[in-house]
């Protein structure tokens, strides 16, 4: 496949995550619309990992396996941050009973 | 028929996405991005990165997501509560994102890469094998620096997630 399609999907997806962060109110779905940022990035590294493969095939029999492992070490760091940032939430929740942002952009209460 | 399969999966991507971004259900939008991560692994398989592909579906439509699930049942979410933003602000943010898309898509659209292949249903770098030796060779530090952010992970949620009960007791 062309590389210019992956770019386009993967783009596409970026921006439809963006536009959920930009538009919804409720913390969790702010919160699961960046996890959908993230897993466009990782398609984009997958899909350019095997396009560098494809190009450099003949110098290197495991030329592109860096962009896949990128995508792992990606994977790891986000359920870090998912567990840290969901327990945050709870606790939000637990003072002031609502996951609104709109409630929350003052870091205090 | 690869052109088909990748219509077909990015279709799905794409419309998931979308239903995950409007449903109003904070549930439905947990399913619908589940969806989205099911499509997402079956491009990594037409990519023959399966390694990728099964760690996608165990990790985040396995872990990630029962973890969003759970803290959503915990704090009683439904359509009543589900605060809204108003009209003109959606509108704008839609506008924003829509230009964004505009901008990189004008951007990269000539870029020198056009004429580029992903190579599609071929190559081993993907496999298991190929990707576990380079882990615990090359990349052997990150991977035990990573375990250490595991554990950081797991004390800190431990601890934010926990009572006050010096609070309670004064």
């Amino acid at each position: 496949m062309p590389i210019n399609y992956y770019l386009f999907l993967s783009l596409a997806l970026f921006t439809i995550g963006m536009v959920g962060v930009l538009t919804r109110r409720n913390a969790i779905i702010i919160f699961m619309c960046i996890e959908l940022m993230l897993n466009a990035v990782n398609l984009l590294l997958v899909a350019f990992s095997k396009m560098h493969h494809l190009k450099n095939l003949a110098l290197n029999a495991s030329v592109g396996t860096d962009g896949q492992l990128f995508v792992f070490f990606i994977m790891v760091v986000a359920a870090a941050e998912v567990s840290v940032g969901l327990a945050i939430i709870v606790m939000m929740y637990r003072n002031i009973h609502s996951v609104d942002i709109q409630f929350l952009n003052r870091l205090k209460h | 028929m690869t052109p088909y399969i990748f219509w077909f999966l990015s279709v799905w991507a794409l419309f998931s996405a979308l239903m995950m971004v409007t449903s109003r259900n904070p549930v439905y939008s947990v399913l619908w991005l589940i969806s989205t991560f099911f499509a997402i692994s079956g491009h990594y398989i037409l990519l023959n990165a399966q390694f990728l592909a099964v760690v996608n579906i165990i990790v985040y439509a396995g872990a990630i997501m029962v973890l969003f699930l759970f803290v959503i049942m915990l704090m009683n979410l439904n359509k009543e509560t589900e605060p809204q933003k108003n009209r003109w602000l959606k509108l704008v943010g839609a506008l924003a994102g829509g230009c964004l898309l505009l901008v990189l898509v004008a951007a990269l659209k000539d870029a020198e890469l056009k004429s580029q292949q992903a190579m599609v249903g071929a190559g081993s770098i993907g496999l298991i094998k190929v990707l576990g030796k380079e882990l615990f060779t090359r990349y052997v530090v990150p991977f035990e620096i990573s375990s250490l952010l595991f554990l950081s992970a797991m004390v800190g949620a431990a601890v934010i997630g926990k009572k006050e009960i010096t609070h309670q007791n004064s």
